[in-house]
């Protein structure tokens, strides 16, 4: 693998979903709930999460109402419903910020690889070079009624490695797969303005992709020129072996939810077994621990405040992820230690808006960055160099320059 | 007072109006060109910027077309941007109602009019053709006699989406812990030949309920579907005449849908060379369609009417004296104006005996048959012109295409908007937020 720009160095994003990942978090006191569909409030989280230096923000997103079921819709009024599109609120923010990554969520299920693949694209450019997404599956069958085109599969929920589950991570890989073949499908240089020959572009340097799968078939070239850092960050969020291959397969960011740093040691194993196995050896992919945080600077007042927003929501919260509950230097000692069982970073989501997150900037950062363990400025100019990826070559460019060199 | 003008921007981009070899030329695709065109519209008070589509890089003869620009940014994502860098200029975008689904559109509307305040529009277009199914899931499904049919129930959907929220169901009350007012916000169901679909819209109401509606087809079909369902209509008849022609039949076939001649718009294209004098703007058009049709582009185009390789010709030399090759367009792919030509033969023959009259070759007739700009002139005789036209009942204003990116429209914005203001038809000021205020329409016609 590359050798990272300071290996002590650990990533941190934030993960950003509403009012925050607590049901309650709407109903504390500094928390904006009149203005969640407005783009004020994206910008000023994004901004806030930009003071802090960190390496980006995902946004989360679907194709149905949140619900406290993940099968199928509930009619709770007493938690937070509605949503706008993540890729649009991180283009809203593009313009406004500078630094920081922009990784919106992508149902991949039931959305164009076409469209998905133009549109990230020009996140990358509104954001010169700051773009990702993070693809998602869809099993909610409440979402294949929303979009009409497929029946739902009829999911064993219990088990994991079902033939239905393998099939819609798969048809997840061929999406990526299409997505980033269409970020090649220009060469870099394709654009020629050539004023002799009256040619705008020089047409052997677009490329048809010729894609054909099991669910889609996709011919190409897309209608965007290559993106400003030639592949936008690819991520997914992982529970189990299936979604891990995924990982390997097809990302560039990982985000999974260990218990402990000996679980966090045996999910990275596997990954880097999986990507071994995929042929991605000699490549970056980072694995980054996801945690939901209460954080104060007092760990009792961070334990009393999850109480306090346990008994506004009516029962205890529970997650895929861990929750954990204390001040920035607790925090900082378990990512320390996470990070020596093989994470290369953390996605934390912050229970509640702004408070859990101006923890992280305000508090978590400059511990960290006292330790020697975080960045004191951004350092590169695009999501990749931040997160130490190289621009990848152009598949293309390469086959057709060592057609070339051959002849 | 007398009628207003509206006016708006069109990005010049994927077609040969568009100069990219001037040396004023910019990038197609950086977001700093967007942001200027963008910012110049609204320095000069305009009702919206808007944003042409063709999800398939265009063909000819078989090959990625390369004369003109070619590339183009992702509709929603490029306007989310630019509302961050505007305040008010209303924002629309084109979207196909073929190779998209309802609930996705719907809810990127509904994003993008929150992202923005208010300021969203959508330009539905129909293009249906299998050349461009093949990037997508459905590949070409639809018949060329069903895309209106889809479009109306597609658009009909999505309004219903749309309406899904009544908009007071949000209630965010930290004291009561009654975040949702209704626990069905958002229902809906919409079952047809096309369609059907059933749930929760995840969007709640945005600031204009709907999205402002625009139309952009010709044909019959395309003017009915602008009488039911639009708000405006993108147009190519720019002339006088042609203008009113079209305004009286798309105005005149309202009244069926029970509707008032001034809840549509209609808003042709339209070009533009500004001088300092008419003498010197004549002389500058000129020189700009010699840069807009090189040799190259006067034969591809010529093959578009034949239907046909003509790549032996010269074109600085006569017309072919071959017919066109009558039927299904097989050169050209991806571009709307391969279906102009109703009667190629009959066209053809015009054209040679143009050329035979005024003694012009391939590349001269082509410049002479093709649009000329719309507006040429000082900036004093542009906006008499504009002013006329839109007195005279041939439009409700313009959206206008600069043909350099990005600063083709700057001398327009510095010259003619002050002059329209004097002739108080140009607003001076934005009076209203939203879109809808901008281009005047009457209230929702649907009460949710
Ligand atoms: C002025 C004008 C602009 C158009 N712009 C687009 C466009 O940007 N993208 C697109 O896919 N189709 C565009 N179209 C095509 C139409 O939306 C429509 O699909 C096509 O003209 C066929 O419908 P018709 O037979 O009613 O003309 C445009 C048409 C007109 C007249």
């Amino acid at each position: 693998m590359p050798e990272p720009l300071h290996p002590a160095h650990v990533h941190l994003a934030v993960a950003l979903d509403g009012a925050g990942w607590h049901p309650a978090a709407w109903r504390e006191p500094d928390a904006r709930p009149a203005d969640l569909l407005t783009a004020g409030y994206w910008v000023d989280l994004v901004q806030e999460a930009e003071r802090g230096l960190l390496d980006l923000v995902t946004l989360e997103d679907g194709l149905s109402l949140q619900s406290d079921d993940p099968w199928t819709p509930d009619e709770r009024t007493d938690r937070v419903r509605g949503r706008l599109d993540a890729v649009q609120v991180a283009a809203r923010v593009a313009p406004v910020t500078r630094g920081i990554g922009l990784v919106p969520t992508a149902v991949v299920t039931h959305t164009e690889p076409f469209h998905l693949s133009k549109a990230l694209a020009t996140l990358d450019y509104v954001s010169t070079g700051r773009a990702g997404v993070r693809v998602k599956v869809s099993s909610n069958p409440a979402e294949y009624r929303h979009v009409g085109r497929r029946e739902a599969p009829v999911l064993d929920r219990g088990d994991l490695q079902a033939q239905q589950v393998r099939d819609l991570f798969d048809e997840a890989a061929d999406w990526v797969e299409v997505v980033r073949r269409l970020w090649d499908s220009w060469e870099d240089d394709a654009e020629i303005r050539d004023a002799a020959t009256g040619r705008f572009v020089d047409r052997e340097r677009l490329h048809r992709v010729d894609f054909a799968g099991r669910w889609f078939s996709v011919k190409g070239p897309s209608i965007t020129p290559r993106p400003p850092q030639g592949q936008p960050l690819v991520t997914a969020l992982a529970h189990a072996t299936v979604p891990y291959e995924l990982v390997a397969r097809s990302a560039d960011v990982g985000f999974v939810t260990p218990r402990d740093a000996a679980d966090a040691a045996g999910i990275v194993g596997e990954i880097r077994a999986a990507q071994q196995a995929a042929g991605r050896a000699g490549e970056t992919v980072h694995v980054f621990g996801d945690l939901v945080v209460v954080l104060d600077d007092d760990p009792a007042a961070a334990a009393a405040r999850l109480r306090r927003l346990d008994d506004v929501a009516g029962a205890e919260y529970r997650s895929d992820a861990r929750v954990f509950t204390g001040s920035a230097a607790q925090l900082a000692d378990l990512l320390t230690e996470w990070a020596a069982a093989g994470l290369t970073g953390f996605r934390l989501r912050p229970a509640t808006l702004p408070h859990d997150l101006v923890q992280v900037t305000g508090r978590l950062v400059p511990e960290l960055q006292r330790r020697g363990l975080f960045r004191t400025a951004y350092e590169a100019g695009s999501l990749r160099g931040l997160l130490g990826l190289p621009r990848p070559a152009n598949r293309y460019a390469t086959a057709r320059n060592d057609a070339a060199g051959a002849a | 007072m007398p009628k207003q003008v509206h006016l708006a921007v069109h990005f010049p981009g994927v077609n040969n109006t568009t100069v990219w070899s001037d040396p004023e030329a910019g990038s197609q695709i950086e977001f700093s060109s967007f942001a200027h065109v963008a910012r110049t519209a609204e320095r000069g008070l305009f009702d919206f910027f808007f944003l042409a589509e063709g999800l398939r890089l265009r063909e000819h003869k078989g090959q990625i077309h390369d004369l003109d620009v070619v590339g183009r940014p992702d509709t929603f994502t490029v306007l989310a941007a630019l509302a961050a860098v505007t305040d008010r200029l209303g924002l629309t975008g084109t979207i196909n109602s073929t190779f998209n689904e309802p609930y996705e559109v719907a809810r990127q509307f509904a994003s993008l009019d929150h992202l923005s305040a208010g300021r969203a529009a959508w330009n539905v277009v129909t293009s249906w053709d299998a050349f461009t199914g093949e990037n997508f899931r459905r590949g070409g499904f639809l018949a060329q006699d069903q895309r209106y049919e889809r479009a109306r129930t597609f658009l009909q959907t999505v309004m219903e989406l749309a309406d899904s929220w009544r908009g007071d169901e949000i209630v965010a009350d930290k004291e009561t812990g009654v975040f949702l007012r209704d626990p069905q916000a958002g229902r809906f169901a919409h079952t047809d030949a096309h369609f059907d679909v059933a749930g929760r819209f995840d969007v709640p109401r945005s600031p204009q309920g709907r999205p402002v509606v625009f139309q952009a087809g010709d044909s019959d079909e395309g003017r009915e579907f602008a009488a039911s369902s639009a708000d405006a209509i993108f147009t190519r008849h720019g002339t006088r005449e042609a203008g009113q022609a079209f305004y009286a039949d798309v105005k005149g076939r309202l009244a069926r849908y029970g509707r008032e001649r001034d809840s549509l718009l209609v808003l042709p294209a339209a070009t533009f060379v500004l001088g300092d004098t008419d003498a010197e703007a004549a002389e500058l058009a000129h020189h700009v369609r010699l840069q807009q049709t090189s040799g190259a582009t006067a034969l591809q185009w010529l093959e578009q009417l034949w239907n046909r390789d003509l790549s032996a010709y010269d074109p600085d030399g006569p017309l072919p004296e071959i017919d066109p090759v009558v039927g299904e367009p097989t050169v050209a792919q991806g571009r709307a104006s391969a279906r102009m030509f109703t009667d190629p033969v009959a066209t053809a023959n015009e054209w040679r005996a143009l050329a035979e009259a005024k003694k012009l070759s391939i590349r001269e007739l082509v410049i002479e048959v093709t649009g000329r700009q719309n507006f040429v002139g000082s900036a004093a005789t542009i906006a008499a012109t504009i002013d006329d036209f839109v007195q005279a009942g041939a439009s409700d204003g313009f959206i206008l295409v600069p043909h350099i990116v990005p600063g083709g429209l700057d001398r327009f914005v510095d010259e003619v908007v002050p002059l329209l203001q004097e002739r108080g038809v140009h607003r001076t000021e934005y009076e209203g937020e939203t879109l809808r205020d901008h281009l005047g329409l009457p209230p929702l016609r649907t009460a949710p």
